[in-house]
């Protein structure tokens, strides 16, 4: 593959979509289908077959389309309409209003894209989300497409790649939050022959689906991040491990490998450079603590997914004791933006020391639940209340979840706090990979400490004491106040284990797994009161 | 405290011709195709458990003598892992969605519902072997909340009342 | 070979750059309470009562996987690792089944003695009592799930030192154990050499040798130092 070559598949793909009167796009990202799109898009074929229109109107699939709650969703171009809870049997009326005939019974209700759920959407990472088929890497590179990889290959040095991404400010997209640009210079300086990529797109949290849709729905940005960061820290054998849940995800991503190769992006002498580079997709199953960086490790290696003490880091002795360079889905689908505008361009959105944007699930009890990517800074209240639309039937927003089992609720009176690396750990929670869960006035907050607590339980991987004995402890005491069996003491043992489990823990999971039970009882002490045994 | 002396029944020893069986030429196959690394362990494990339907102590040691692995360690991956089950499944197989979104819209009541309906908890199998109960943590399904998923078809927007209707249907078809 | 000086505890010493702190504690006089470690055999920082405090980590640091560095200023003895170190025995005790009167190491028990010297003389965490196993399939040895605290001391003398890989953990979290074979009894185990390390490197009475009572029991140093010296100078026999 050369670079004209390159060029005239994006023209070619461009004009072969430009001839269309109509483009038809249809949302085929695991929410979308598990609300039935899959019926919708085999009668939109069969109905523009019928009608002899296959030379005006294409129907294509593409990636997640964002208000996953009122799917399945469909967008029609250039006429900027998105339809949304479209059945089968309305098909017809959709594609009769292509032909001008107005048929406004049987359509199915337009979506008001003026509102503030797709007007303070910033799309980086999923600018190409909803716009091409995430099973064709033609409509990839007509979206120009690997080319940063070529531009990386033949026009920079592996170093001004990472001074690029340093200077653009990326922090690790996973929750963690350490600069990206760091982490690659360190691989990159650590001497040996043999290092290796790793993408972790293993995102257990559960509320979270950030990395899901963006495999789903963009795929080939992930792979085009992944070879120019082996490029940059001098690897050329990468890894991605993906959980077993994402059947979909896994599959386009073997797709879009296999085209990869296919057209001489992967494999040897990439661009007629002299770098090589391959994928190897490893699939979990079932094990959140795999989405520690040295559990994952261990589980790429066929062991147990457990994690082991650090230092050493991964960036010194990683996958086999080699240099490894562990970033997580986000991150990578940032990379490709970053070089074709330059890290300055980057910089210039979010704020002080959390740059560009972020992408969130946005779910739980909010009127528009979705995927929402905004810049940085972004006030938590304009994320619920405007982006979310607020809580359905009048409601009122009790707390707001971040982090997943690691992270903490950030409650009501403290909303307007910007979506920040820092500002977030300050609140006794962290940004975690993107799950934002609104919950209304009528959450039990103990409740939903002891619901983390029991996922941590059984997500302990065993191995040190305070996580596989602590939690279960932990587990039981919220249990005792919930059925109101407990006493001051029992509070008193819950707030020193908390501290204890945290402490001394040896991987993330155990350090975490008690901040949701420490902020609720920073927030909502009150709730824990009440519960005590009135002796 | 109870202690209980070991007492299960002698290993079925007897070992069975494999040889003919064709989905232990499917584990053959994936096994040479990963080059019997041992690395390659899980992947082998997956290919395995979808032959097989489970993963048979028989069959983990099959794989454990062509990795030349330690069978405890096969073992060890094995039970770590919560997708590899060690216990054949029902006849369908029911998974209720206990991520955060799908339990702050109430996934819990879904389960505790299914759960009195068959008599079983989650992770169990009905003794006439017709359905399997079981729960995950998030299917990413987060958008159309409570998720639940039968026979391997997610759903959206579930309630008690409509999960029930589903599994009322699998047991009418016995 | 660097030297480094650090301090700990207020003494200054010095150690060689490879030692870990637990190492050149140990050297120094200064005893840090340990249950996973286990001399000649790989660490896993498991037990965690071996973590430390250092001077500008805002983490705990596990003793016996953290090397030493110049002019580390340690401590082992705060009242915060003591209270948690007494915590992490609470845990151990309320996770399993130990009963030192009925013990056959009762006496010579590394858990019962680090029990005593972190002051814990009761649990204030309730005792799960868990429903464990007994295996006596063995000739020579048994093993009681009730006692074990899944330090991993068995599974890493068996695989790196005699190379049989007999144990391994199974199962997760809470309902880890130590597992032989295919989940078989320990007696049909055919990679079982019978060498009894793993007996040896039990710190508590969960694999013992049958037959043995607790009066019998000594605390045999030499068994360690013929660990130690395998492993090291790869001398395999006694």
């Amino acid at each position: 593959m050369d670079l004209e070559e390159l060029l005239e598949i994006k023209e070619t793909t461009q004009a072969k979509h430009q001839k269309k009167r109509k483009r038809v796009r249809c949302c085929t990202a695991a929410g979308c289908l598990s609300s039935g799109a899959k019926a919708v898009i085999d009668n939109l074929n069969t109905e523009v077959k019928h009608q002899n229109l296959t030379e005006e109107i294409e129907v294509t699939s593409v990636g997640c389309l964002r208000l996953c709650s009122q799917g399945p969703l469909i967008e029609i171009d250039p006429d900027d309409t998105l339809y949304q809870q479209v059945k089968p049997e309305q098909v017809v009326a959709i594609i009769d209003s292509l032909n001008g005939q107005q048929n406004r019974e049987n359509l199915p209700q337009k979506t008001d894209l003026t509102h503030p759920f797709f007007a303070y959407q910033q799309p980086i990472v999923l600018e190409n989300s909803g716009k091409i088929d995430p099973e064709s890497i033609d409509d990839y590179i007509s979206k120009g497409g690997y080319q940063q990889l070529r531009h990386v290959l033949l026009e920079m040095t592996p170093n001004d790649v990472t001074q690029e991404v340093t200077k653009s400010g990326l922090r690790g997209r996973g929750g963690g939050g350490y600069p990206t640009g760091v982490k690659w210079a360190t691989v990159a300086k650590m001497p040996g022959q043999q290092k290796y990529v790793i993408c972790n797109a293993d995102e257990g949290d559960p509320g979270a689906f950030m990395d899901r849709a963006v495999l789903e729905s963009d795929p080939h940005r992930v792979l085009e991040g992944m070879a120019i960061a082996a490029y940059a820290v001098g690897a050329n054998h990468s890894y991605i491990y993906i959980r077993a849940e994402y059947p979909l995800a896994i599959k386009r991503l073997e797709k879009a490998i296999q085209q990869a190769k296919r057209y001489g992006l992967m494999g040897s002498q990439i661009f007629e450079s002299p770098f090589d580079f391959k994928i190897d997709i490893r699939v979990g199953a079932g094990a959140f603590v795999c989405g520690e960086e040295t559990a994952l490790i261990a589980s790429v290696e066929g062991k147990r997914g457990t994690p082991r003490p650090r230092p050493p880091y991964p960036a010194e002795s990683g996958l086999w004791g080699d240099p490894t360079l562990i970033n997580n889905v986000e991150t990578y689908a940032n990379i490709v933006p970053i070089i074709r505008e330059g890290g300055d361009w980057y910089a210039s959105i979010g704020t002080e020391n959390s740059k560009g944007t972020k992408v969130f699930a946005l779910t739980g009890n909010v009127e528009n639940n979705g995927l929402i990517e905004v810049p940085m800074g972004t006030s938590i209240r304009k994320i619920v209340e405007e982006i979310g639309g607020g809580v359905p039937n009048q409601g009122t927003v009790k707390a707001v979840q971040t982090g997943g089992p690691s992270g903490g609720c950030i409650p009501a009176h403290l909303l307007d706090t910007p979506v920040e690396y820092d500002s977030l750990q300050k609140l006794g929670t962290i940004m975690g990979s993107g799950g934002m869960i609104v919950m209304d006035q009528d959450t039990s907050m103990v409740e939903i400490a002891r619901f983390y607590m029991d996922f941590c339980q059984e997500e302990s991987c065993g191995k040190c004491v305070p996580c596989r004995a602590g939690t279960v402890q932990l587990y039981d005491l919220l249990t005792k106040l919930i059925e109101r069996k407990a006493n001051q003491q029992d509070l008193d043992k819950l707030e020193a284990l908390c501290q204890m489990v945290k402490d001394t823990s040896l991987c993330g999971l155990g350090m975490t797994a008690p901040n949701p039970v420490l902020s609720t009882l920073q927030y909502f002490r009150e709730e824990y009161i009440t519960l005590l045994q009135s002796t | 405290m109870e202690t209980r002396t070991l007492n299960k029944k002698p290993q079925n020893h007897q070992k069975i011709d494999k040889r003919p069986d064709k989905r232990f030429k499917v584990i053959d196959i994936t096994m040479k195709r990963n080059h019997y690394r041992q690395d390659a362990l899980i992947e082998i494990l997956h290919k395995t458990q979808e032959a097989f339907g489970y993963l048979e102590p028989d069959i983990l040691e099959y794989v454990a003598h062509a990795l030349k692995l330690p069978l405890s360690r096969v073992y060890g991956v094995a039970t770590f892992y919560h997708l590899f089950s060690l216990k054949p499944s029902g006849e369908h197989t029911c998974i209720v969605c206990l991520g955060t979104a799908c339990y702050v819209k109430g996934s819990d009541r879904i389960l505790a519902t299914l759960q009195q309906e068959l008599g079983i908890q989650s992770g169990e199998t009905t003794s006439d072997n017709q359905i399997s109960l079981l729960s995950a943590r998030c299917l990413g399904a987060c958008g159309i909340a409570p998720a639940v998923v039968f026979d391997g078809e997610v759903t959206g927007k579930q309630t008690p009342e409509n999960a029930l209707k589903t599994i009322k249907i699998w047991q009418e078809e016995e | 070979m660097t030297v480094k000086t650090l301090t700990i505890n207020d003494q200054l010493i010095t150690a060689s750059a490879e030692q870990t702190i637990l190492d050149a504690a140990k050297e120094a006089e200064i005893k840090i309470p340990t249950l996973c470690h286990l001399e000649g055999v790989s660490d896993v920082g498991a037990c965690r009562l071996c973590l430390v405090e250092i001077e500008g980590s805002s983490k705990l640091q596990p003793a016996c996987v953290t090397q030493v560095q110049e002019g580390m200023v340690i401590q082992t003895e705060t009242e915060k690792l003591k209270e948690y170190r007494r915590m992490a025995v609470e845990l151990l005790f309320a996770e399993g089944n130990h009963v030192c009167a009925v013990c056959v190491v009762n006496g010579n028990c590394q858990l019962q003695n680090v029990a005593i010297k972190v002051g814990m003389d009761h649990s204030r965490f309730p005792y799960k009592f868990p429903k464990r196993e007994v295996d006596l399939s063995h000739r020579l040895f048994g093993m009681d799930h009730n006692r074990c605290i899944l330090c991993t001391r068995c599974v890493r003398v068996c695989d790196e030192i005699e190379g049989a890989h007999v144990w391994d953990v199974a199962n997760r979290g809470g309902q880890s154990f130590i597992v032989s074979g295919i989940n078989q009894p320990w007696g049909e185990v055919d990679a079982c050499t019978s060498c009894g390390k793993c007996v040896d490197a039990c710190p508590t009475g969960a694999i013992f040798r049958q037959g043995s009572t607790a009066s019998e029991m000594t605390c045999d140093r030499s068994t360690l130092e013929f660990l130690h010296r395998a492993r090291t100078k790869k001398e395999w026999t006694r």
